[in-house]
């Protein structure tokens, strides 16, 4: 067993381990994906995380057309008043309306794509920043790697929940984007130290050595070579990052730093929006909820199956 | 430059209106505070819990919620209800207000007559004793109107005596003259002009009479500037010495909890409950769950959303008559397309106005007509309000030349006010009401402290939404809070209007004679909503509410917010 | 060991001082500002100007900030202005902190508690329905959002049952001693059991909530590290030599299988902080997430600074506490 001898090397010893793991030539990355999968397809978990994820992808594509009404319309305002400001289930309307008189059902449903974008995008941006580090520290090593990696044990050591509120305050005018880029940025370390490890562990590896001896340019080597052998813990960590990209919306929501424009609904704006109505109509609470605990739950499941697929030390 | 109220115009004159008022209603000797409750005009079932209050007194304990922690308890320095809640309680004031109101009665002065509107004898209840067993007399009320001038830096800062700079102003355009006590019962006030607002101003909360040894004893001017923050003085902080029916106690920073016990010595009436505890519960939801796990009695402005359910399981909201105005302003210093009147008109007969108040306010809510409720004197009754039309707006947009007009609208996050409970809300209103009149809104949005008092207050912000609380029954104090000043959050400088507006305005608060005075508000209010004027759209007025348990009795809801928790008993 | 420490301690201060730098920049670029939080919709442009002109938001930021390094050298963080007003904002602090610490430890202690045990049993039973059963709870443990739990719970157990209080930290009435503001240590210490047991059901609800993403963390690094150990030569080295399996549990499983445990506690002390924020403010608990929930609202920069300042002190500080129980329980730090 390794000796960590400091905080947050656990942390970092749990991304190694899993660079390591997508880290491993060409051929053997095959037979490592061949074996995993071997695995997934009799695992309950990943099948249940799967057919979650793919439930919640489908309905995110078709739900403005399968959706019963425009999730923006205020079509039950007339019914709306303070003593009953949220009107009930009704024909046409089976989960009843929010607060502005929209449909609830065609709300989740199309809440289900901004969810959607909110955590791919936010996966992609800390992905694309940890690649730019990840890349310059990996790919080039010597001083720019001492100085990326002392960056990103930095900001790995800031709680990322504490540091997501502080982004989303900094900005002027909050909206989804800024929640997005705030969510995006907690992941950047991680992503880094992830891509980094893995192209560490490439470099003298035999198809890069050779790639290098045959005069391919120091990028290309990269791209064509390096990066693609990193697709495995990038998979896994970006499920997780995911499910928490939505919770993290949620979160930021509650505290009033989430996007305020709820023309186009999104579970975590939902949700940390309903904080009025926790006593008198929960349900306003409770749908987005539930729909977040559940995908959550199947990005979870099936990430950390995933992980438990590819690390070589499960395979013993 | 501090003073937002201008007066110009010295007159003179008698103000027999108000003499003859307030001759009427001197203080009987025994102090009925019960009997005035039950004579209050507007103290219906709507706004007052059962009983006529201060019955037997007994050891019980009140526990209210608070939404915050007071700033400090000498009022004298503060502007936000959280304090004020709390200092009336241990303070009076030489005028009171009646309760469930908003008209002017005695209360430490008897009296106050004036022969020229410029030199006014108070005369001072007798027997009275301060907290710290000090008398009440004129030498005492001139050592308050003293001390309220002799303010030094930090003190005269719109952070510090707030109040104080808007009404009487430091330096030497001051309204304040001097103060002798004439006799030991007679304080004779005089003023540098005459103004509609004095002596209705010493009603306010921050004008409460504070004892002066304990002022002298605990340094109560020695408020000072220290780094980027305001230090208050040992006797705001510990020691705040008044002749009300609760004396301070302490205050547990770190458990939240203000302390009042009773004052057995005091002058009238003695306070129901034998503790007041303001205990700070900074969650909505929490307050209401700890209304009804009976933890605390009672709290202060209960989301409308909540009325309901809160009445159902048997609890008692008392609704105050609004006393204050939504609107939304216009600026056309940040958007020049509405310097044209017929762009504005378009704008207020694309609102559904009526919906917004149905659907978005709570009972008791109204379509504004003008830019202050109905309450306040000079209040116009016979301006009509603009019909909903959506037609006749698309057919205004296109004389304007404006068919295809795109506004920014802006509108607070983080913030709930009791004139607009839910920013958001009214403002989706408004967006699909224009929308559905083909005009292009964009929205921006910002936190209430985080760019939106800074940015609508400088002119940035073409379109937004903004209110009023009234302080007083004075029509200035809600059309001067608006449109005062070359620099208004309105921009009416950039408008033709704009010099008369501000003349009438002046002329209106100079005016001695209060029923003139009305009547010069009336005009003024009416001009304002003309088609050629309309600076801003006002929208409605909101009545806030307070809750108390099913066990209370005796609170009387105030449309100032200015409950008297003296009259309240509890039984367990 | 002396050497190690020092020159931690000697990092930390420069870490903090840069930190200082950045964080005082970044408040007073935020949009707005105390000005607009003091004034509300009383302020006017010229009242607005005149107050920022009195605190001396004016000035050159760098100048600002060496009246702030000025006064904080010497102990003088500032006066609160929001928060509370007129306090000094290391009061604000220092009376807040040990509401948050007394929270968090209990927490702590809920998650250490059940998670321990669990991932030991679900270790050792791998694959079974325990095993999977723990597993699929813990992760559900991280998919709840930690304010919606803390709803949950409150409406469940403080609105619908009654049997405990919904918000704060004691009742009023209870006229308790207070040595450290920790609430229920102070009754224990005083010997007020009234007020201890008041201050412990004020905790449960929001120590519940909490606890929910350190249990599930800690739950699966313990589950993780049990099994891997288990595997280890030596445990099945004591084995053949036919140690008894309570020797082999508490000698060679469990004190290997900590080191990880320990280490994931110390980096859960900034998660603590975090989920804090929520769970302080839906119970209205007067801790140092709920001032700095406030401070952010209205712009108070000086608690702001002195919260955020403190808050990496401390999770440096317990940080470096961990590294040394590590030399603690593994032999092969210490000999090093």
């Amino acid at each position: 067993m390794t000796s960590l001898t400091k905080p947050g090397d656990r942390k970092k010893a749990r991304i190694d381990s899993l660079a390591e793991a997508g880290a491993l030539s060409d051929e053997e990355g095959v037979s490592l994906w061949r074996s995993a999968w071997h695995r997934l397809r009799r695992d309950p978990v990943f099948l249940i995380g799967a057919v979650i994820i793919a439930a919640f992808v489908i309905l995110a594509v078709i739900a403005p057309w399968i959706a019963p009404h425009d999730p923006a319309a205020r079509l039950l305002i007339d019914q709306r008043t303070t003593q009953n400001p949220v009107p009930g289930p009704q024909p046409g309307f089976p989960l009843g309306a929010d607060d502005a008189g929209r449909d609830m059902l065609s709300r989740l449903m199309v809440g289900a794509r901004q969810t959607l974008i909110v955590g791919v995008l936010a996966t992609l941006g800390g992905f694309a920043g940890g690649m730019v580090l990840g890349t310059i520290a990996g790919g080039i090593g010597g001083w720019a790697d001492t100085i990326v990696m002392r960056i990103v044990d930095v900001m790995l050591s800031i709680p990322s929940l504490l540091m997501a509120f502080s982004l989303a305050a900094m900005f002027a005018r909050p909206s989804q984007w800024t929640v997005i880029l705030a969510i995006a940025i907690i992941q950047i370390p991680i992503f880094a130290r992830l891509l980094r490890g893995s192209m560490m562990a490439q470099r003298h590896s035999d198809h890069v050595l050779a790639a290098r001896a045959l005069g391919v340019r120091p990028a290309p080597i990269v791209f064509r070579h390096m990066l693609p052998n990193s697709v495995g813990p990038v998979i896994v960590q970006g499920t997780l990052v995911l499910a928490v990209a939505i919770i993290d919306a949620a979160a930021l929501s509650f505290l009033g730093l989430g996007n305020p424009d709820d023309t186009q609904p999104e579970w975590g704006q939902m949700l940390g929006r309903s904080q009025q109505y926790f006593n008198t109509h929960p349900e306003v609470a409770v749908y987005p909820a539930v729909c977040i605990i559940v995908v959550a739950l199947g990005f979870t499941l099936m990430g950390e199956s995933l992980r438990e697929a590819l690390d070589p030390k499960s395979r013993r | 430059m501090t003073i937002r109220k201008v007066a110009a115009i010295a007159g003179t004159a008698a103000l027999a209106l108000v003499l003859t008022s307030c001759a009427e209603s001197q203080r009987d000797d025994g102090g009925d505070t019960g009997g005035d409750n039950a004579a209050g005009d507007n103290a219906d079932d709507t706004n007052a819990t059962g009983g006529d209050g201060g019955s037997a007194a007994s050891d019980a304990t009140l526990v209210f919620g608070a939404a915050g922690a007071p700033t400090t308890f000498d009022p004298f320095y503060a502007s936000d209800g959280e304090t004020f809640r709390v200092t009336r309680q241990i303070f009076q004031n030489l005028i009171g207000i009646e309760p469930g109101g908003t008209e002017a009665v005695p209360e430490l002065a008897t009296e106050w007559t004036s022969e020229d509107g410029l030199v006014w004898d108070f005369a001072i209840q007798e027997g009275v004793k301060f907290h710290d067993g000090t008398d009440l007399n004129a030498e005492a009320v001139c050592a308050n109107f003293e001390r309220w001038a002799d303010q030094n830096e930090a003190g005269q800062s719109p952070s510090g005596a707030y109040y104080y700079g808007n009404d009487f102003g430091f330096g030497e355009d001051t309204l304040y003259k001097g103060c002798e006590a004439t006799d030991e019962f007679t304080a004779q006030v005089t003023v540098s002009r005459v103004t509609g607002k004095f002596p209705m101003v010493l009603s306010q909360s921050s004008y409460a009479i504070h004892s002066p040894a304990a002022m002298e004893e605990y340094d109560a001017n020695g408020i000072a500037l220290e780094g980027d923050a305001f230090v208050f003085p040992e006797y705001a902080q510990e020691h705040p010495t008044g002749t009300g029916p609760f004396k301070f106690e302490s205050y547990d920073n770190a458990g939240g909890t203000v302390n009042l016990v009773r004052n057995e010595d005091y002058w009238g009436e003695p306070a129901g409950v034998a503790n007041l505890v303001f205990k700070i519960i900074a969650d909505e939801n929490a307050r209401r769950q700890e209304l009804e796990a009976g933890t605390i009695h009672g709290y202060d402005l209960p989301n409308p959303v909540d009325w309901q359910a809160l009445k159902d399981a048997g609890n008692q909201v008392l609704i105050r008559d609004p006393f204050n105005v939504l609107y939304l302003a216009l600026n056309p210093v940040a958007d020049p397309q509405l310097e044209d009147p017929l762009v504005r008109q378009a704008l207020y007969h694309a609102l559904n106005r009526d919906q917004f108040v149905s659907t978005q306010l709570p009972e008791g809510a109204e379509v504004a007509t003008q830019f202050m409720p109905n309450t306040v004197s000079g209040w116009n009754g016979e301006i009509a309000a603009y019909e909903y039309d959506v037609e006749k707006a698309k057919d205004l947009l296109e004389q304007a030349g404006k068919s295809d007009l795109t506004i920014e609208l802006w509108y607070p996050s983080e913030v709930s006010r009791p004139y607009m409970p839910d920013p958001q809300r009214v403002y989706d209103q408004v967006k699909a009401d224009w929308e559905a009149a083909g005009i292009t809104v964009e929205t921006i949005t910002k936190p209430w402290a985080g760019g939106y008092i800074d940015d609508t207050q400088a002119s940035r912000a073409p379109a937004f939404f903004l209110g009023w609380t009234g302080d007083l029954n004075s029509a200035d104090n809600f059309l001067c809070a608006f449109f005062c000043g070359d620099d208004n959050q309105f921009g009416t400088s950039a408008y033709p209007f704009h010099g008369e507006l501000q003349d009438a305005i002046a002329a209106a608060d100079a005016e001695p004679d209060e029923a003139t005075r009305t009547q010069l508000y009336e005009e003024l209010n009416a001009k304002i909503m003309s088609p050629e004027w309309l600076p801003g759209l006002p929208l409605s007025h909101s009545p806030p509410a307070i809750v108390v348990g099913p066990n209370v009795q005796g609170m009387v809801a105030s449309p100032l917010t200015a409950e008297d928790f003296s009259t309240v008993t509890v039984t367990e | 060991m002396l050497r190690f420490i020092v020159r931690r301690l000697l990092q930390a201060v420069l870490a903090l001082f840069v930190l200082s730098v950045l964080l005082f920049a970044w408040l007073r670029s935020l949009p707005g500002g105390v000005v607009s939080a003091l004034l509300g919709e009383r302020g006017t442009p010229a009242a607005a100007a005149e107050l920022r002109a009195q605190l001396g938001l004016d000035d050159p930021i760098f100048v600002q900030y060496w009246r702030f390094l000025e006064r904080a050298l010497r102990g003088d963080f500032g006066i609160s202005n929001g928060v509370y007003r007129g306090e000094p904002a290391w009061d604000v602090f220092v009376q807040r902190l040990p509401a948050t610490i007394e929270l968090s430890i209990v927490a702590m202690v809920i998650a250490l508690t059940l998670a321990i045990p669990l991932g030991y049993i679900a270790a050792r039973r791998k694959g079974g329905w325990l095993d999977t059963g723990s597993v699929v709870f813990s992760l559900i443990g991280v998919a709840v959002p930690v304010f919606f739990l803390a709803y949950v719970l409150k409406y469940i157990f403080a609105v619908q049952l009654g049997w405990l209080p919904p918000s704060g930290r004691a009742s009023v009435g209870i006229n308790a001693t207070h040595i450290t503001n920790m609430y229920m240590l102070d009754g224990l210490m005083t010997r007020e059991w009234d007020a201890a047991w008041d201050a412990f059901k004020h905790l449960i609800l929001p120590a519940v909530a909490l606890s929910s993403i350190p249990f599930a963390i800690i739950f699966r690094i313990t589950r993780a590290a049990v099994i891997d150990v288990m595997e280890e030569d030596y445990v099945r080295t004591a084995r053949a030599k036919g140690l008894t399996a309570r020797t082999i549990r508490g000698r060679h499983i469990m004190r290997n299988a900590l080191i990880p445990v320990v280490t994931i506690v110390g980096l859960q002390i900034g998660a603590l902080l975090a989920g804090a924020v929520l769970t302080e403010k839906v119970f209205a608990y007067q801790g140092i997430g709920q001032a700095l929930a406030i401070g952010f609202e209205r712009r108070d920069y000086p608690v702001l600074q002195v919260l955020i300042m403190m808050a990496a002190l401390i999770y440096i500080v317990v940080n470096l506490l961990v590294d040394i129980a590590y030399a603690v329980i593994d032999p092969r730090v210490r000999t090093k």
